[in-house]
């Protein structure tokens, strides 16, 4: 799904609701999960000006999840760790968007190349 | 361009979200609340967002900023009606909602806010309600 | 012509199923307290029959073919309800392999005069056995784990209860150590709560948790901070002088979150905030 304005971010939060609905996510969990959703894409809009995210659902043999991966061809973070520390912010937020991030679901990952773009996977389980 | 329709009752400002909000909306919202302050001089402003399933940092950052520009300006904010997935994904995310205060629904929010703009033609009285 | 494998095994099938029981009666570990003689006899010759039915020479050359499915399914069946029974997989894994005994006794008897052809058969059946005995732990496994996962959920369930103890005024007492599903739980309960209820304090009491570390506390904390940001005030209650001693050494900084040292006290605290008063009766008429 490709994300190129902000007008976007509402359908798209609507879309990871009916997945997370459809595989049966409890009411927190979903909205863990649609938050997280929402944090990354506006880092997105905001750095990288759009890119694309690509929704799946995980089965594995006892439990079922949903996985988000957000792609951009922004500009990329320089400096991941520092990025994933609270209240650090390049921009004029409250810097809480990835570690916040992080915290909300249950696996993360950010790939970042400066200059190339950024790459974040999610992963929140049914009932994790 | 839509808008979030603001309320005027008596004193206060009364502000019911009822759709999922994009970030224009919002910092439109932000906007207009306190134009609507200052033209009317209100003493409280009651946020409901009791409709809304999603709060994210954005959203947060939002309702603080109404909180404290309407501090300033001599107004109180109550935002009630959070939904309790909500609040547990805030709490999670690290946001606190600092110098806004709570309530459970509009009722309880408006006999907060009583309490409080009554407060000022008494002596203070100690808020323990608030989120402080 | 060499004769048919399954031919010979379904002309076969009461002695088969006669040998089968007998080898089942005889194992040591019969459970008769889980499941009768006549129960087990039934179970096995539905059993006996599908498989007898679904074999062939044709289908015995691919054993991981659709056709075995109804087997497949009658297997599982009969593996999860093991599981659930409480049979142990020693037992469960008896009950099948046993089967292949009596099957390979059998195929002896019928192809007597041939070695090469029984040695062939006899691989055949031990394969589709051996498949099938896959099957059954699998099954038997996953059985046992969803009787673990109700369980779990039950358990959570349990110890998390949220009492009113007055009106706006709800009580919620953590037994047992809180971890982070458990944190979720107990606030999803507790904020669900405080919504239905339209409860304005909260207590949290926590002289059933056996120790506070700073994980806990922040859990709490976490807690505490999610129920005012719903509009309500919490307080925790039942802090024993041990847990006193370990948050202070350990540099936890509760001091935002009004602490009680028991229930009562929490209580007294929160009808103060709720401005109520509770007096004896005088003589008839009661006031409060």
């Amino acid at each position: 799904m490709r994300i190129e304005k902000e007008q976007d971010v509402v359908p798209f939060r609507n879309r990871v609701k009916e997945y997370a609905v459809k595989i049966g996510m409890s009411l927190v969990n979903q909205t863990k999960l649609i938050t997280a959703a929402s944090e990354l894409v506006r880092n997105m809009l905001k750095y990288a000006g759009g890119g694309t995210v690509l929704m799946e659902v995980i089965s594995q043999t006892r439990d079922t999840g949903i996985r988000l991966t957000f792609q951009d061809k922004g500009p990329g973070i320089n400096d991941i760790a520092l990025a994933m520390k609270d209240g650090y912010s390049s921009g004029k937020s409250l810097g809480l968007g990835l570690p916040g991030t992080k915290r909300l679901v249950n696996e993360f990952d950010i790939k970042s190349i400066v200059g190339e773009g950024t790459t974040v996977s999610i992963l929140k389980w049914k009932n994790g | 361009m839509d808008r979030i329709p603001i309320l005027r009752m008596g004193h206060f400002l009364l502000v019911t979200i009822q759709i999922d909000l994009y970030d224009r909306l919002a910092t439109n919202l932000e906007s207009d609340l306190v134009q609507m302050v200052n033209k009317t001089e209100a003493k409280g402003v009651l946020i409901d967002i009791s409709a809304l399933s999603i709060v994210d940092s954005f959203m947060g950052r939002i309702l603080g900023n109404i909180g404290s520009m309407s501090k300033i300006m001599d107004a109180e904010t109550v935002v009630v009606g959070m939904q309790p997935a909500v609040a547990i994904t805030l709490i999670e995310l690290g946001l606190e909602l600092k110098g806004v205060h709570t309530a459970l629904n509009v009722e309880r929010g408006m006999e907060l806010l009583k309490e409080k703009i009554g407060s000022y033609d008494r002596e203070p009285e100690d808020d323990e309600d608030s989120t402080e | 012509m060499k004769l048919d494998i399954a031919k010979g095994l379904q002309k076969r099938k009461n002695q088969l199923l006669e040998d089968w029981m007998s080898l089942q009666l005889a194992d040591a570990g019969l459970r008769e307290d889980l499941m009768s003689n006549e129960e087990l006899r039934e179970q096995s010759n539905e059993l006996i029959e599908v498989l007898l039915n679904t074999i062939s020479e044709k289908k015995l050359e691919n054993i991981e073919s659709a056709d075995f499915d109804p087997v497949h399914e009658i297997l599982s069946g009969i593996s999860i309800s093991r599981a659930r029974q409480g049979f142990s997989p020693r037992e469960t894994g008896i009950y099948v392999f046993s089967l292949k005994e009596a099957l390979i006794k059998g195929l002896q008897e019928d192809y007597k005069d041939d070695p090469p052809a029984l040695i062939e058969a006899i691989l055949k059946i031990s394969k589709l056995m051996d498949s099938l005995g896959v099957v059954t732990f699998e099954t038997f496994i996953k059985g046992r784990e969803e009787v673990i996962l109700r369980q779990t959920d039950e358990i959570s369930e349990i110890s998390t209860p949220v009492i009113r103890v007055w009106e706006g005024i709800l009580a919620l007492p953590i037994i047992g150590t809180l971890d982070s599903a458990r944190t979720q739980v107990v606030m999803e309960n507790l904020l669900q709560q405080i919504v239905e209820s339209g409860s304005t304090i909260a207590i949290l009491d926590i002289s059933g948790v056996p120790a506070v570390d700073s994980l806990v506390a922040q859990h709490l904390i976490k807690t505490v901070a999610a129920t005012r940001l719903m509009g309500a005030e919490c307080i925790i209650s039942g802090i024993r002088p041990e847990i006193a001693q370990t948050v202070v050494h350990l540099g936890i900084d509760l001091s935002n979150i009004v602490t009680k040292a028991t229930l009562a006290s929490a209580l007294k605290h929160a009808f103060s905030l709720l401005k109520l008063e509770v007096k004896k009766a005088q003589k008839e008429k009661a006031a409060i």
